[in-house]
């Protein structure tokens, strides 16, 4: 399957569903635990004796650590990261593609699979056209793509859609699990990219719609513990 | 902002499914969202409404200020519709001098309103040749999710009606902290309202998300109001490149009626 992906290294930073750690919604400022044993991380800071939030979101330990899961954030495109984009223009050497970051992004001719003449490179990806790419390098001008990875590519019949970015790892879940229960029960292909946007392609147009309302469903329930029985149950209500 | 541009791969999508009739939403082809007004949102407006169509909403805003009137229409108060596309509302606006859209949707709600004849611009004449009412009316989109022309236009007539006159001394100066119970002179018979339809492919579709709406290939509006029982086109505008057949034309003057009559009976729940 071309336009898979192995989400299962997406999920480096694992946020995913975990019914066994406790989370607690914090707003900014609001002090999570005290004491010198912990450690902050991502989204949190410390003041004296205190870990204290910078962000709005679910605080959770792991370890000694305590990190922070925002609700709402913009896409801060990483290297590796596997992002949907979208060809905004051609130029001489590459393509300019919209990853909805604050840095536009430019995939080098180079860096397409297969060997691709100048003068066609419309035909290959045209303005409006969707791939699915690996961000090479993140750099002060901007970002730079590949094409060259398993399930690389330009997407093909389906449609996309946008989440908030900071909640990709809840959607995808542990491992995975949650979107390869989305795409088990309604038998579509999805790619989750890292800055939000979501690919479906099903067999018919309700899977499609279904999919989609599940996903959107997840996105929404963000804070929610044990989401991953709520899903299941959403399916059987919505049979 | 070019992230707000729809794909090819979604374009295509929406198509075939506008084509089996299905919208993401769940939503039939001409079906409206959930709509819902709120008065009195603005404390220093004469009159004010806040129009949601699901994630849609907009605040409209009626001021009343006196002033000259125009040398052709001596006994004749005088409208002025403005519209802000701020950019908080969708980040397809833009900050700076206004754009297409920022011109052509007051630009529409202003038809829609005039042309109906919903406000009697004579009892708005204070003094013949001298002294008029002015009614300003300000479209401001808090957020966009498509559809803003007919959300804008609802939120125009409701504020128009809770608008109370301020009250106006012997020397022609206007007390705006003191309201009197007058309301506006409007036509109880008439109540405008506008209706946006987009095509995509062969299909015509009402009330788009921002989503189906950026799909769409063309859009055209018309103004409608009720004139003694009897439903009037008071204005129609066009945009987008592709052509509308007669077919379709006749198809969208079959589904006038039946919307006009449910946003009025919606509309009347508010009032």
């Amino acid at each position: 399957m071309r336009n898979e992906i192995n989400e299962a290294h997406e999920a480096v930073e694992d946020s995913g569903d975990s019914s066994d750690t406790k989370r607690k919604i914090v707003v900014p400022g609001e002090v999570i635990v005290e004491g010198e044993d912990y450690l902050p991380g991502e989204g949190t800071r410390r003041e004296g004796s205190k870990i204290v939030a910078s962000k709005f979101g679910l605080a959770e330990e792991a370890g000694r650590v305590i990190k922070l899961i925002p609700i709402f954030g913009a896409f801060v495109p990483r290297r590796n990261n596997v992002i949907i984009g979208r060809v905004t223009d051609l130029t001489y050497s590459g393509w300019l593609v919209d990853i909805d970051s604050a840095a536009s992004a430019f995939l080098p001719i180079e860096e397409s699979p297969r060997f691709i003449n100048r003068n066609e490179m419309d035909q290959y990806l045209a303005i409006g056209d969707v791939i699915s790419a690996k961000i090479w390098t993140v750099k002060g001008k901007g970002i730079d793509l590949t094409l060259k990875g398993k399930g690389l590519g330009k997407l093909e019949d389906g449609f996309i859609f946008r989440i908030i970015p900071s909640r990709v790892p809840r959607v995808i879940g542990r491992e995975g699990s949650m979107v390869n229960m989305i795409k088990e029960k309604t038998g579509c292909q999805i790619t989750v990219g890292q800055n939000g946007w979501i690919w479906i392609k099903g067999p018919s147009t309700d899977a499609e719609i279904k999919a989609r309302r599940a996903v959107e469903f997840v996105a929404d329930k963000v804070h929610i513990n044990g989401l991953t029985d709520k899903v299941e149950a959403w399916f059987e209500e919505n049979e | 902002m070019s992230s707000m541009d729809t794909s090819n791969l979604t374009k295509e999508t929406l198509k075939r499914m506008f084509a089996e009739g299905k919208r993401f939403d769940g939503r039939g082809l001409t079906d409206y969202r959930n709509l819902s007004i709120e008065y009195g949102v603005s404390k220093k407006a004469e009159g004010s409404a806040r129009v949601r169509f699901g994630n849609s909403d907009v605040v409209v805003g009626v001021k009343l200020q006196t002033g000259e009137p125009y040398p052709d229409s001596l006994n004749k108060g005088n409208l002025m519709v403005s519209g802000d596309l701020l950019p908080l509302a969708s980040p397809r606006y833009e900050s700076g001098p206004p754009g297409f859209n920022a011109i052509e949707l007051p630009r529409l709600v202003d038809r829609a309103v005039r042309e109906s004849g919903m406000i009697d611009f004579e009892k708005l004449c204070i003094k013949e040749g001298e002294l008029v009412w002015t009614v300003i009316i300000d479209v401001y989109p808090i957020n966009d999710d498509g559809n803003m022309i007919d959300a804008s236009t609802i939120g125009a007539i409701a504020a128009l009606q809770s608008t109370l006159m301020p009250e106006l001394d012997e020397s022609g100066k206007i007390n705006y902290e003191k309201k009197t119970k007058n309301k506006l002179p409007l036509s109880q018979e008439t109540l405008p309202l506008s209706f946006s339809f987009f095509k995509l492919g062969d299909s015509i579709i009402l009330d788009p998300t921002r989503e189906e709406e950026e799909a769409c290939d063309t859009r055209i509006t018309f103004g409608a109001s009720k004139w003694n029982g009897q439903l009037m086109l008071n204005s129609c505008q066009k945009k987008g490149d592709l052509p509308l057949t007669q077919a379709e034309i006749e198809k969208i003057m079959q589904i006038i009626p039946v919307k006009f009559e449910e946003i009025n009976k919606k509309l009347k729940k508010f009032l």
